[in-house]
Protein backbone atom coordinates (compact mmCIF):
# COMPACT_ATOMS: atom_id res chain seq x y z
CA UNK A 1 0.00 0.00 0.00
CA UNK A 2 2.94 2.27 0.43
CA UNK A 3 4.42 1.39 -2.64
CA UNK A 4 1.26 2.87 -4.95
CA UNK A 5 1.56 6.14 -3.65
CA UNK A 6 5.03 7.57 -4.51
CA UNK A 7 4.37 8.00 -8.32
CA UNK A 8 1.90 10.47 -7.66
CA UNK A 9 4.77 12.73 -5.66
CA UNK A 10 5.22 16.27 -8.06
CA UNK A 11 9.09 15.69 -7.81
CA UNK A 12 10.18 18.97 -8.60
CA UNK A 13 8.02 20.55 -5.36
CA UNK A 14 10.52 19.35 -3.11
CA UNK A 15 12.47 22.26 -1.77
CA UNK A 16 14.91 19.63 0.48
CA UNK A 17 14.71 16.35 2.42
CA UNK A 18 12.28 17.87 5.02
CA UNK A 19 9.83 19.46 2.76
CA UNK A 20 9.62 16.12 1.50
CA UNK A 21 9.45 14.50 4.58
CA UNK A 22 6.55 17.13 5.74
CA UNK A 23 5.05 15.85 2.35
CA UNK A 24 5.10 12.13 3.32
CA UNK A 25 3.44 12.99 6.66
CA UNK A 26 0.99 15.11 5.39
CA UNK A 27 -0.14 12.88 2.94
CA UNK A 28 -0.33 10.15 5.46
CA UNK A 29 -1.92 11.88 7.74
CA UNK A 30 0.24 11.34 10.75
CA UNK A 31 0.49 13.26 14.07
CA UNK A 32 3.79 14.38 13.69
CA UNK A 33 4.67 14.04 17.26
CA UNK A 34 4.08 10.17 16.84
CA UNK A 35 6.26 9.64 13.25
CA UNK A 36 5.78 6.22 11.95
CA UNK A 37 9.03 5.98 11.13
CA UNK A 38 9.37 2.46 9.28
CA UNK A 39 7.03 3.65 6.96
CA UNK A 40 7.87 7.13 6.89
CA UNK A 41 11.43 5.57 6.09
CA UNK A 42 10.03 3.21 3.27
CA UNK A 43 8.12 5.98 0.88
CA UNK A 44 11.43 8.67 1.77
CA UNK A 45 13.40 6.30 0.31
CA UNK A 46 11.17 5.06 -2.46
CA UNK A 47 10.74 8.61 -3.60
CA UNK A 48 14.43 9.10 -3.42
CA UNK A 49 15.00 5.92 -5.88
CA UNK A 50 12.25 7.75 -7.85
CA UNK A 51 14.13 10.67 -8.37
CA UNK A 52 17.29 9.20 -9.01
CA UNK A 53 15.49 6.67 -11.38
CA UNK A 54 14.02 9.69 -13.56
CA UNK A 55 17.53 10.89 -13.53
CA UNK A 56 17.19 13.94 -11.52
CA UNK A 57 20.27 14.63 -9.44
CA UNK A 58 19.46 13.79 -5.85
CA UNK A 59 21.14 16.46 -4.04
CA UNK A 60 23.38 15.13 -0.92
CA UNK A 61 21.16 16.55 1.53
CA UNK A 62 18.74 13.56 0.47
CA UNK A 63 21.02 10.91 1.57
CA UNK A 64 22.18 12.60 4.70
CA UNK A 65 18.34 12.57 5.85
CA UNK A 66 18.08 8.71 4.44
CA UNK A 67 21.30 8.12 6.53
CA UNK A 68 19.11 10.03 9.29
CA UNK A 69 15.87 8.10 9.29
CA UNK A 70 17.66 4.73 8.60
CA UNK A 71 19.78 5.39 11.93
CA UNK A 72 16.68 6.06 13.95
CA UNK A 73 14.91 3.04 12.71
CA UNK A 74 17.55 1.14 14.41
CA UNK A 75 18.07 2.61 17.16
CA UNK A 76 13.61 2.53 17.51
CA UNK A 77 14.55 -1.63 16.88
CA UNK A 78 16.78 -2.00 19.28
CA UNK A 79 15.96 -2.92 23.44
CA UNK A 80 16.18 0.40 24.96
CA UNK A 81 18.65 -0.45 27.79
CA UNK A 82 16.89 -0.39 31.50
CA UNK A 83 19.57 1.08 33.03
CA UNK A 84 18.77 4.58 31.45
CA UNK A 85 16.18 6.75 32.98
CA UNK A 86 12.61 6.62 31.24
CA UNK A 87 12.69 9.62 29.63
CA UNK A 88 15.53 8.65 27.42
CA UNK A 89 15.28 10.59 24.53
CA UNK A 90 13.23 9.53 22.03
CA UNK A 91 15.43 8.93 18.59
CA UNK A 92 13.05 11.14 16.75
CA UNK A 93 12.80 14.10 18.90
CA UNK A 94 15.60 15.96 16.91
CA UNK A 95 13.40 15.03 14.19
CA UNK A 96 10.63 16.74 15.25
CA UNK A 97 11.90 19.37 16.14
CA UNK A 98 13.16 20.36 12.83
CA UNK A 99 9.93 19.26 11.07
CA UNK A 100 7.97 21.61 12.96
CA UNK A 101 10.41 24.71 12.81
CA UNK A 102 10.44 23.98 9.29
CA UNK A 103 6.61 23.70 8.89
CA UNK A 104 6.72 27.23 10.92
CA UNK A 105 9.00 29.05 8.39
CA UNK A 106 7.12 27.07 5.25
CA UNK A 107 3.87 28.68 6.93
CA UNK A 108 5.24 32.33 7.64
CA UNK A 109 6.59 32.32 3.74
CA UNK A 110 3.13 31.73 2.25
CA UNK A 111 1.90 34.48 4.43
CA UNK A 112 4.32 36.57 2.73
CA UNK A 113 3.77 35.39 -0.57
CA UNK A 114 0.31 36.68 -0.17
CA UNK A 115 1.60 40.11 0.98
CA UNK A 116 4.14 39.70 -1.94
CA UNK A 117 1.20 39.78 -4.56
CA UNK A 118 -0.47 42.27 -3.55
CA UNK A 119 2.37 44.59 -2.76
CA UNK A 120 3.47 44.24 -6.46
CA UNK A 121 0.17 45.97 -7.45
CA UNK A 122 1.01 48.73 -4.99
CA UNK A 123 2.96 51.74 -6.00
CA UNK A 124 4.52 54.56 -3.88
CA UNK A 125 4.27 58.13 -5.56
CA UNK A 126 7.22 58.48 -8.12
CA UNK A 127 8.26 55.13 -8.31
CA UNK A 128 7.57 53.98 -11.69
CA UNK A 129 10.06 56.67 -14.08
CA UNK A 130 12.39 54.08 -14.36
CA UNK A 131 10.89 50.32 -15.25
CA UNK A 132 12.04 48.26 -12.73
CA UNK A 133 14.92 46.09 -13.50
CA UNK A 134 15.30 44.56 -10.35
CA UNK A 135 17.97 41.33 -10.58
CA UNK A 136 16.14 38.14 -12.08
CA UNK A 137 15.68 35.28 -9.88
CA UNK A 138 17.92 33.13 -11.81
CA UNK A 139 21.32 34.78 -11.82
CA UNK A 140 22.96 34.30 -15.08
CA UNK A 141 24.66 30.58 -14.76
CA UNK A 142 26.92 28.25 -16.75
CA UNK A 143 24.61 25.82 -18.06
CA UNK A 144 25.12 21.70 -18.22
CA UNK A 145 24.74 19.66 -21.24
CA UNK A 146 20.81 18.69 -20.28
CA UNK A 147 20.15 22.18 -21.09
CA UNK A 148 21.74 22.58 -23.65
CA UNK A 149 20.09 19.30 -25.19
CA UNK A 150 16.50 21.26 -24.14
CA UNK A 151 17.46 23.76 -26.40
CA UNK A 152 18.53 21.60 -28.94
CA UNK A 153 15.02 19.66 -28.82
CA UNK A 154 13.10 23.44 -29.14
CA UNK A 155 15.24 24.29 -31.92
CA UNK A 156 14.29 21.06 -33.88
CA UNK A 157 10.18 21.21 -33.07
CA UNK A 158 10.24 24.81 -33.99
CA UNK A 159 12.29 24.18 -37.50
CA UNK A 160 10.63 21.02 -39.05
CA UNK A 161 13.06 19.53 -41.74
CA UNK A 162 11.64 21.56 -45.09
CA UNK A 163 11.11 19.81 -48.39
CA UNK A 164 14.07 20.75 -50.25
CA UNK A 165 15.52 19.39 -52.88
CA UNK A 166 18.38 17.85 -51.95
CA UNK A 167 20.90 17.49 -54.52
CA UNK A 168 24.16 17.32 -53.18
CA UNK A 169 24.89 16.15 -49.23
CA UNK A 170 26.37 18.27 -47.23
CA UNK A 171 30.11 17.66 -46.20
CA UNK A 172 30.54 19.85 -43.48
CA UNK A 173 32.13 17.80 -40.45
CA UNK A 174 31.74 18.35 -36.54
CA UNK A 175 35.74 19.59 -36.84
CA UNK A 176 34.80 22.22 -39.76
CA UNK A 177 31.52 23.31 -38.35
CA UNK A 178 33.99 24.01 -34.74
CA UNK A 179 35.91 25.92 -36.91
CA UNK A 180 33.52 28.18 -37.84
CA UNK A 181 31.90 28.88 -34.81
CA UNK A 182 35.77 29.99 -33.07
CA UNK A 183 36.00 31.63 -35.99
CA UNK A 184 32.64 33.97 -35.77
CA UNK A 185 33.26 34.33 -31.84
CA UNK A 186 36.86 36.22 -32.94
CA UNK A 187 35.00 38.96 -34.10
CA UNK A 188 32.42 39.57 -31.66
CA UNK A 189 31.84 39.23 -27.72
CA UNK A 190 29.31 36.76 -27.43
CA UNK A 191 26.91 35.12 -29.63
CA UNK A 192 23.13 33.83 -29.34
CA UNK A 193 22.21 30.55 -29.49
CA UNK A 194 19.89 31.01 -31.96
CA UNK A 195 22.43 32.65 -34.30
CA UNK A 196 24.08 29.31 -34.68
CA UNK A 197 21.53 28.18 -36.54
CA UNK A 198 20.50 31.30 -38.56
CA UNK A 199 21.30 30.03 -41.83
CA UNK A 200 21.15 26.04 -41.09
CA UNK A 201 18.75 24.64 -42.48
CA UNK A 202 18.80 21.12 -42.99
CA UNK A 203 18.45 18.82 -39.51
CA UNK A 204 21.71 17.00 -40.89
CA UNK A 205 23.37 20.48 -40.30
CA UNK A 206 21.61 21.63 -37.12
CA UNK A 207 23.14 18.65 -35.73
CA UNK A 208 26.58 18.62 -36.97
CA UNK A 209 26.55 22.15 -35.70
CA UNK A 210 24.92 21.04 -32.39
CA UNK A 211 27.72 18.28 -32.03
CA UNK A 212 30.87 21.21 -33.21
CA UNK A 213 29.30 23.34 -30.07
CA UNK A 214 29.05 20.88 -27.33
CA UNK A 215 32.31 19.70 -28.72
CA UNK A 216 34.30 23.66 -28.21
CA UNK A 217 31.86 23.28 -24.49
CA UNK A 218 33.78 20.45 -23.45
CA UNK A 219 37.49 21.70 -24.71
CA UNK A 220 36.48 24.95 -22.53
CA UNK A 221 36.35 27.38 -25.17
CA UNK A 222 33.53 28.45 -24.53
CA UNK A 223 30.71 28.74 -21.95
CA UNK A 224 26.87 29.05 -22.58
CA UNK A 225 25.54 31.10 -20.04
CA UNK A 226 21.80 32.29 -19.51
CA UNK A 227 20.46 35.33 -18.18
CA UNK A 228 17.04 34.46 -17.02
CA UNK A 229 14.89 31.49 -16.90
CA UNK A 230 13.19 32.34 -20.10
CA UNK A 231 15.98 34.02 -21.67
CA UNK A 232 17.97 32.93 -24.67
CA UNK A 233 21.27 30.63 -24.08
CA UNK A 234 24.49 32.89 -25.28
CA UNK A 235 27.86 31.65 -26.15
CA UNK A 236 30.67 33.41 -24.85
CA UNK A 237 34.56 32.87 -24.93
CA UNK A 238 36.62 31.68 -21.92
CA UNK A 239 39.87 32.25 -20.96
CA UNK A 240 40.96 29.20 -22.64
CA UNK A 241 39.71 30.94 -26.12
CA UNK A 242 42.76 31.92 -27.89
CA UNK A 243 44.92 29.36 -26.91
CA UNK A 244 43.32 26.51 -29.03
CA UNK B 1 -1.31 76.49 14.21
CA UNK B 2 -4.65 75.16 13.95
CA UNK B 3 -5.21 71.55 12.54
CA UNK B 4 -6.41 72.67 9.15
CA UNK B 5 -3.55 74.81 8.83
CA UNK B 6 -1.20 71.94 10.17
CA UNK B 7 -2.71 68.99 7.65
CA UNK B 8 -1.78 70.45 4.27
CA UNK B 9 1.42 71.09 5.37
CA UNK B 10 2.05 67.33 6.34
CA UNK B 11 0.22 66.22 3.25
CA UNK B 12 2.61 68.56 0.97
CA UNK B 13 5.63 67.07 2.79
CA UNK B 14 4.63 63.89 2.32
CA UNK B 15 3.47 64.50 -1.55
CA UNK B 16 6.62 65.33 -2.42
CA UNK B 17 8.93 62.77 -1.10
CA UNK B 18 9.24 59.48 -3.18
CA UNK B 19 10.12 57.44 -0.11
CA UNK B 20 8.41 56.60 2.96
CA UNK B 21 8.46 60.00 5.78
CA UNK B 22 9.51 59.07 9.07
CA UNK B 23 7.27 60.95 12.18
CA UNK B 24 10.85 62.04 12.90
CA UNK B 25 11.27 63.84 9.67
CA UNK B 26 8.06 65.86 10.05
CA UNK B 27 8.60 67.06 13.50
CA UNK B 28 12.03 68.35 11.95
CA UNK B 29 9.90 70.35 9.45
CA UNK B 30 7.27 71.69 12.17
CA UNK B 31 9.36 72.05 15.12
CA UNK B 32 7.21 73.58 17.68
CA UNK B 33 4.18 70.81 17.23
CA UNK B 34 4.11 67.88 19.84
CA UNK B 35 5.21 64.55 17.74
CA UNK B 36 1.91 63.18 19.41
CA UNK B 37 -0.43 65.83 17.41
CA UNK B 38 1.76 65.42 14.43
CA UNK B 39 0.70 61.33 14.93
CA UNK B 40 -2.65 62.13 15.25
CA UNK B 41 -2.91 64.01 12.01
CA UNK B 42 -1.28 61.63 10.00
CA UNK B 43 -3.86 59.12 11.50
CA UNK B 44 -6.60 61.55 10.33
CA UNK B 45 -4.94 61.98 6.62
CA UNK B 46 -4.62 58.16 6.52
CA UNK B 47 -8.80 57.65 7.15
CA UNK B 48 -9.62 60.65 5.18
CA UNK B 49 -7.98 59.47 2.20
CA UNK B 50 -9.14 55.75 2.91
CA UNK B 51 -12.91 57.03 3.04
CA UNK B 52 -12.78 59.08 0.20
CA UNK B 53 -12.72 57.56 -3.60
CA UNK B 54 -9.13 58.69 -3.81
CA UNK B 55 -7.02 56.63 -6.54
CA UNK B 56 -4.04 56.45 -3.44
CA UNK B 57 -3.91 55.85 -0.18
CA UNK B 58 -1.63 57.11 3.33
CA UNK B 59 -0.13 54.15 4.40
CA UNK B 60 2.10 53.40 7.02
CA UNK B 61 5.09 51.59 5.31
CA UNK B 62 9.31 51.00 6.40
CA UNK B 63 8.89 53.12 9.24
CA UNK B 64 7.38 56.52 7.49
CA UNK B 65 3.88 57.13 5.75
CA UNK B 66 3.62 57.11 2.07
CA UNK B 67 1.32 57.70 -0.51
CA UNK B 68 0.27 54.54 -2.00
CA UNK B 69 -1.93 53.32 -5.02
CA UNK B 70 -4.68 50.91 -4.77
CA UNK B 71 -4.17 47.56 -5.90
CA UNK B 72 -6.80 47.84 -7.71
CA UNK B 73 -5.87 50.61 -9.81
CA UNK B 74 -2.63 48.35 -10.85
CA UNK B 75 -3.67 47.82 -14.60
CA UNK B 76 -4.04 50.97 -15.53
CA UNK B 77 -0.82 52.08 -14.01
CA UNK B 78 0.90 49.03 -15.72
CA UNK B 79 -0.51 50.23 -18.78
CA UNK B 80 0.55 53.75 -18.93
CA UNK B 81 3.91 53.35 -17.20
CA UNK B 82 4.63 50.00 -18.60
CA UNK B 83 6.30 49.00 -15.68
CA UNK B 84 7.66 46.07 -15.89
CA UNK B 85 6.94 43.78 -12.28
CA UNK B 86 9.80 42.62 -10.92
CA UNK B 87 10.35 38.84 -10.54
CA UNK B 88 8.30 37.12 -7.62
CA UNK B 89 10.79 35.41 -5.28
CA UNK B 90 10.45 31.48 -5.78
CA UNK B 91 9.33 29.17 -2.91
CA UNK B 92 13.11 28.94 -1.32
CA UNK B 93 13.49 32.63 -1.54
CA UNK B 94 9.95 33.15 0.50
CA UNK B 95 11.38 30.60 2.78
CA UNK B 96 15.12 31.86 3.52
CA UNK B 97 13.31 35.51 3.27
CA UNK B 98 10.86 34.44 5.72
CA UNK B 99 13.61 32.71 8.30
CA UNK B 100 15.50 36.04 8.04
CA UNK B 101 12.88 37.85 8.93
CA UNK B 102 12.05 36.27 12.13
CA UNK B 103 15.68 34.72 12.97
CA UNK B 104 17.07 37.89 12.25
CA UNK B 105 20.54 38.35 12.68
CA UNK B 106 20.94 35.19 11.55
CA UNK B 107 24.08 32.78 9.89
CA UNK B 108 23.53 31.29 6.76
CA UNK B 109 24.38 27.84 8.47
CA UNK B 110 21.48 28.38 10.70
CA UNK B 111 19.10 28.92 7.58
CA UNK B 112 20.61 26.17 6.46
CA UNK B 113 19.83 23.78 9.32
CA UNK B 114 16.19 25.03 9.05
CA UNK B 115 15.43 24.60 5.66
CA UNK B 116 18.18 21.20 5.15
CA UNK B 117 19.44 22.70 1.72
CA UNK B 118 21.58 24.90 0.95
CA UNK B 119 21.48 28.39 1.29
CA UNK B 120 23.85 30.31 -1.05
CA UNK B 121 22.26 31.04 -4.08
CA UNK B 122 19.16 31.50 -2.81
CA UNK B 123 20.76 34.68 0.07
CA UNK B 124 22.64 35.83 -3.24
CA UNK B 125 19.46 36.74 -5.03
CA UNK B 126 17.97 38.07 -1.43
CA UNK B 127 21.09 40.21 -1.01
CA UNK B 128 20.89 41.28 -5.20
CA UNK B 129 17.33 42.37 -4.42
CA UNK B 130 18.49 44.51 -1.29
CA UNK B 131 15.73 42.44 0.68
CA UNK B 132 18.56 41.25 3.07
CA UNK B 133 21.87 42.85 4.45
CA UNK B 134 24.95 41.71 6.20
CA UNK B 135 24.57 43.15 9.06
CA UNK B 136 27.91 41.63 11.08
CA UNK B 137 29.35 38.49 12.07
CA UNK B 138 28.78 35.81 15.16
CA UNK B 139 31.57 35.97 17.17
CA UNK B 140 32.12 32.01 16.99
CA UNK B 141 34.49 29.99 15.04
CA UNK B 142 34.77 31.22 11.25
CA UNK B 143 33.34 34.17 12.36
CA UNK B 144 29.74 33.29 9.95
CA UNK B 145 27.97 36.67 8.54
CA UNK B 146 24.88 37.44 9.94
CA UNK B 147 22.42 38.21 7.46
CA UNK B 148 19.01 40.81 7.94
CA UNK B 149 16.25 42.50 6.48
CA UNK B 150 16.35 45.97 4.98
CA UNK B 151 13.96 48.45 4.47
CA UNK B 152 13.43 47.52 1.10
CA UNK B 153 11.94 44.38 2.63
CA UNK B 154 9.98 46.25 4.26
CA UNK B 155 8.55 48.29 1.63
CA UNK B 156 8.57 44.98 -0.39
CA UNK B 157 5.94 43.24 1.63
CA UNK B 158 4.37 46.88 2.91
CA UNK B 159 5.05 46.51 6.57
CA UNK B 160 5.31 49.61 8.57
CA UNK B 161 8.19 47.87 10.77
CA UNK B 162 9.26 44.50 11.54
CA UNK B 163 6.52 44.13 14.31
CA UNK B 164 4.05 44.19 12.11
CA UNK B 165 4.62 40.70 11.22
CA UNK B 166 2.22 37.90 12.59
CA UNK B 167 4.23 36.27 15.57
CA UNK B 168 6.11 33.03 14.79
CA UNK B 169 3.99 31.55 17.28
CA UNK B 170 0.65 32.31 15.49
CA UNK B 171 2.49 30.13 12.46
CA UNK B 172 3.47 27.46 14.75
CA UNK B 173 -0.19 27.09 16.09
CA UNK B 174 -1.77 27.00 12.41
CA UNK B 175 0.62 24.70 11.67
CA UNK B 176 0.25 22.60 14.35
CA UNK B 177 -3.20 21.89 13.69
CA UNK B 178 -2.89 21.69 10.18
CA UNK B 179 -0.39 18.24 10.58
CA UNK B 180 -2.29 17.12 13.83
CA UNK B 181 -6.00 17.41 12.06
CA UNK B 182 -6.31 15.82 8.35
CA UNK B 183 -6.23 19.11 6.55
CA UNK B 184 -3.68 18.11 3.86
CA UNK B 185 -2.14 21.55 3.42
CA UNK B 186 -2.51 24.63 5.27
CA UNK B 187 -5.25 26.39 4.17
CA UNK B 188 -4.22 29.75 2.88
CA UNK B 189 -6.94 31.68 4.44
CA UNK B 190 -6.36 30.81 7.75
CA UNK B 191 -2.75 31.96 7.97
CA UNK B 192 -3.40 35.60 6.37
CA UNK B 193 -2.33 37.42 9.48
CA UNK B 194 -4.59 40.08 10.99
CA UNK B 195 -2.68 43.67 9.75
CA UNK B 196 -3.00 42.11 5.61
CA UNK B 197 -6.61 41.46 6.67
CA UNK B 198 -7.22 45.21 7.33
CA UNK B 199 -4.74 46.29 4.63
CA UNK B 200 -6.51 44.24 2.19
CA UNK B 201 -9.86 46.10 2.72
CA UNK B 202 -8.38 49.32 2.85
CA UNK B 203 -6.42 49.01 -0.28
CA UNK B 204 -8.96 47.59 -2.77
CA UNK B 205 -11.25 49.95 -3.68
CA UNK B 206 -13.68 52.44 -1.24
CA UNK B 207 -16.56 52.54 -2.97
Amino acid sequence: MALETPYEVKLEAFEGPIDLLLHLIKKNEIDIYDIPIALITEQYLDTVNLMQSLNLSVAGEFLVMAATLIHIKSKLLLPTPETDDQEEDDPRIDLVARLLEYQRFKAASEAFEVRESIWRDIFPRGDTEAPELLPEEIPISDLNVYDLIGALSDLLARRPDPIVMQVTTETLTVKEKMQLILESLEITESLLFEELFSKVFSRHTIIVTFLALLEVVRLGLIRVIQADLCGSLRLVKTENFGRS
Amino acid sequence: MEDHELKPIIEALLFVASDPVSLDRIHGVLKGVEKNRIKSLLLQLEQEFMLSNRGFHLLEIAGGYQFVTRSDLAPWIKEMERVRAASRLSRPGLETLAIIAYKQPVTRGEIEMIRGVDAAGVLKTLLDRKLVKIVGRKEVPGRPMLYGTTQTFLKYLGLSNLTALPTLKEFSEMADEASVEEAPMLPLGTIEPRVFDEEKSILESSE
